[in-house]
């Protein structure tokens, strides 16, 4: 951060999204308060503050990017911003809207009697499309131990140290018991990132990937391991083609299984 | 006598809203010419990425719609299919629903509250500026929403698209020991809310009275959440299933949300409207509280809303201690079902207000279409229709500083949820 700045400036953009990521600012509660005291808060439109083309240190950037105005709103943003840190599976990978990339034209003109009224793009982008992008964090939502985190580093002018382990390991950890193990389950642990802190194996139920692939993910094996535990292919397929469905080693092995189906 | 002045106002971005919308208000002689709620959030196309999709698959895509209330998504979705399959839920299942419910009416409720609604009634820009002066009413406000973000997590793992339901069920039920600590907590809330409520009621709201017709769920003798019959203040009682044939969807230039219509008119959806056609089912503690506080409800004072969520606020806490209090852990948090072709449908109570839902599936239970209403659509021309109102009312010589803060402020008491209301479209789409 620059010196003669003691007070570091943030903004929190919004593009294609469910505003659940900026939940995770808005639900700090009392730090929330104690946030304000650390860096100034100059654009953020949900909680009141509104100076989007202002100069900041960080950016943080929910969202995918759908339209025209998108693009040119998020060149404008990178070239005010320091450091430009994604929040989220939208900002990060496109999220579940980007699905649409995966199918053949049509949406908009089934859902809308005038689809000219709309603007919007045929296929859906990561904000890292786009513009550089410093920092990911990855999650549908993210966590907000992890942006706390992230915020306190480069605070102390450190570079963030992001979690690379995946799902699997986590739950281990926690010694939650394996529930493809234990009831085969198809789960998506091991080739998730980690970083909800296995939330899926703690309440009994198979991970569903929603933060996105963590480091030389096997997808193929898993694959493979779901079809031995009696999924049929268009459901393998659905496995990976979700929320993260352009993240690439999700989208090869999905587009695989829906091939198959 | 009103100034015959040439006004035009324009809001490019709303603050404090959940979404992406703007206004537009031009007014020449002292007439509304042209008056737009825009909404130009992208569209995402639920309804599209929802077919193929298997019940389960459903309930973790739809709680996407929007991340102040996944639990509405949820509940409605994880229903219809329950309805499509005749699962009959045990009542452990449907008390800790509301109880989950609950959670999250407390938490949204309390973000609007204190984050989005209030720093307009008491001058502030933000929450921030806010805690500034009023610090103990800030730390209040946050408090509350955490314990609603709790309660949803006791059930989902986590607040913001939680984990936890399935069809038949949950996938867990929560250990003892957690639930007798939220009950401690949301026994020493009772009195936050007691404080919320009152607090509310005193705040400088404009007494602007207006006629309209609320829509909301009528349990027979609950305050409805997850269950319930369409009625409203204009005679309409119906099951969820005849939802299609009273109400009518339109595309319309200025929003890539759909405007709905009850007989070719606008509504109201959400708390005021709620507490209006159901104040007879509010806890006698709470209608005599609320009658201390010199409000009674029904009311046609649209500023009642912030009043309204506030007397829900403490709804959710002293329902969720009820159905709390004699908790005991079920051997299974969920039946067993089975796939069926078939439609289903199911409405339910969402913090904003009516949140319907409509699958058919095939016979290997994969979604063959989506329909979805969410409240927000439901209110635009009600919004609209208020704006008109209000600034039809108002002393128009005001400066458009004023004006505009005005019209953010009729917008923002609605507690619209643009990202939810751009993200159903329907699919069956009359083009005429």
């Amino acid at each position: 951060m620059a010196a003669q700045n003691p007070r570091p400036r943030i903004a929190v953009h919004k593009f294609s999204s469910c505003d659940g990521c900026q939940l995770a600012f808005l639900n700090l509660g009392e730090d929330l308060l104690a946030l304000n005291e650390l860096v100034d808060i100059v654009h953020f439109a949900e909680a009141g503050m509104l100076d989007e083309m202002a100069e900041v240190d960080i950016a943080f950037v929910e969202g995918s990017i759908s339209t025209q105005t998108d693009i040119e709103r998020i060149h404008k943003i990178r070239a005010q911003s320091q450091y430009l840190i994604t929040i989220g599976a939208c900002a990060t990978a496109g999220g579940l809207q980007a699905l649409r990339n995966l199918s053949d034209s049509g949406w908009l003109q089934a859902v809308y009697a005038q689809p000219d009224y709309i603007d919007s793009l045929q296929h859906v982008s990561p904000i890292s499309k786009q513009v550089h992008v410093d920092f990911e964090l990855w999650g549908c939502p993210i966590d907000q131990q992890q942006l706390v985190t992230v915020i306190r580093s480069l605070l102390w002018e450190v570079i963030p140290k992001l979690e690379q382990n995946k799902v699997c390991l986590e739950c281990k950890r926690r010694q939650h018991v394996c529930v493809m193990v234990t009831q085969g389950t198809a789960c998506m642990g091991p080739v998730t990132h980690t970083g909800c802190g296995a939330l899926c194996p703690s309440v009994g139920r198979g991970c569903y990937g929603c933060y996105g692939p963590g480091e030389n993910p096997n997808t193929a094996a898993l694959g493979q391991r779901f079809a031995g535990l009696g999924l049929l292919p268009q459901q393998i397929a659905n496995q990976f083609l979700a929320i993260n469905s352009q993240a690439e080693p999700f989208t090869a092995t999905g587009k695989i299984w829906k091939d198959k189906s | 006598m009103t100034q015959q002045r040439d006004i035009s106002i324009k809001v490019p971005v709303l603050t404090r809203v959940e979404g992406e919308g703007a206004l537009r208000l031009q007014i020449k002689n002292g007439v509304i010419e042209d008056l737009q709620l825009q909404i130009y959030e992208p569209p995402r196309l639920f309804e599209k990425m929802l077919l193929g999709r298997e019940p389960n698959d459903v309930i973790d895509i739809v709680a996407r719609i929007c991340g102040i209330c996944p639990v509405a998504y949820q509940m409605t979705a994880v229903q219809a299919f329950e309805n499509l399959c005749e699962v009959e839920v045990t009542p452990w299942i449907r008390a800790m629903r509301r109880v989950f419910y609950c959670g999250e009416w407390l938490q949204s409720h309390a973000l609007h509250i204190h984050m989005l609604a209030a720093p307009d009634f008491l001058g502030f820009d933000n929450i921030i500026e806010m805690a500034s002066k009023h610090a103990s009413v800030v730390r209040r406000g946050l408090r509350l929403q955490a314990l609603g973000n709790d309660l949803i997590a006791l059930f989902g793992a986590r607040s913001v698209h939680p984990v936890g339901v399935q069809v038949g069920g949950f996938y867990h039920a929560p250990a003892v020991t957690a639930v007798a600590q939220i009950i401690e907590r949301l026994q020493a809330a009772k009195q936050d809310a007691d404080e919320l409520v009152r607090w509310t009621a005193s705040l400088p709201l404009p007494a602007e009275e207006q006629q309209f017709v609320s829509v909301a769920l009528r349990h027979a003798n609950e305050y409805p959440m997850n269950e319930g019959r369409i009625i409203s203040s204009s005679g309409l009682n119906i099951d969820c299933h005849e939802y299609p044939a009273h109400f009518r969807e339109h595309q319309v230039p200025h929003s890539t949300a759909l405007h709905a219509l009850l007989q070719d008119r606008p509504y109201l959806v959400g708390p005021l409207a709620r507490i209006n056609l159901n104040a007879d089912n509010l806890p006698i503690e709470l209608h005599n509280l609320l009658t201390t506080c010199g409000i009674t409800f029904p009311s046609q004072n649209m500023f009642h809303s912030i009043v309204a969520r506030a007397a829900e606020c403490w709804l959710a806490i002293n329902e969720a201690i009820h159905l709390l209090q004699d908790y005991t852990q079920p051997s299974e948090a969920a039946i067993p079902w089975q796939a069926r072709a078939g439609s289903g449908m199911m409405a339910t109570e969402a913090p904003r207000g009516l949140l319907w839902h409509h699958y058919e599936v095939d016979a290997a239970g994969q979604v063959l279409t989506a329909r979805i209403v969410p409240p927000t659509s439901q209110n635009q021309a009600r919004i609209e229709e208020d704006l008109r109102h209000s600034f039809e009312s108002i002393d128009l010589g005001q400066k458009d500083d004023a004006l505009r803060l005005h019209g953010e402020t009729v917008i923002r008491n609605y507690d619209p949820c643009i990202s939810c209301a751009t993200h159903f479209l329907q699919l069956d789409v009359r083009r005429d």
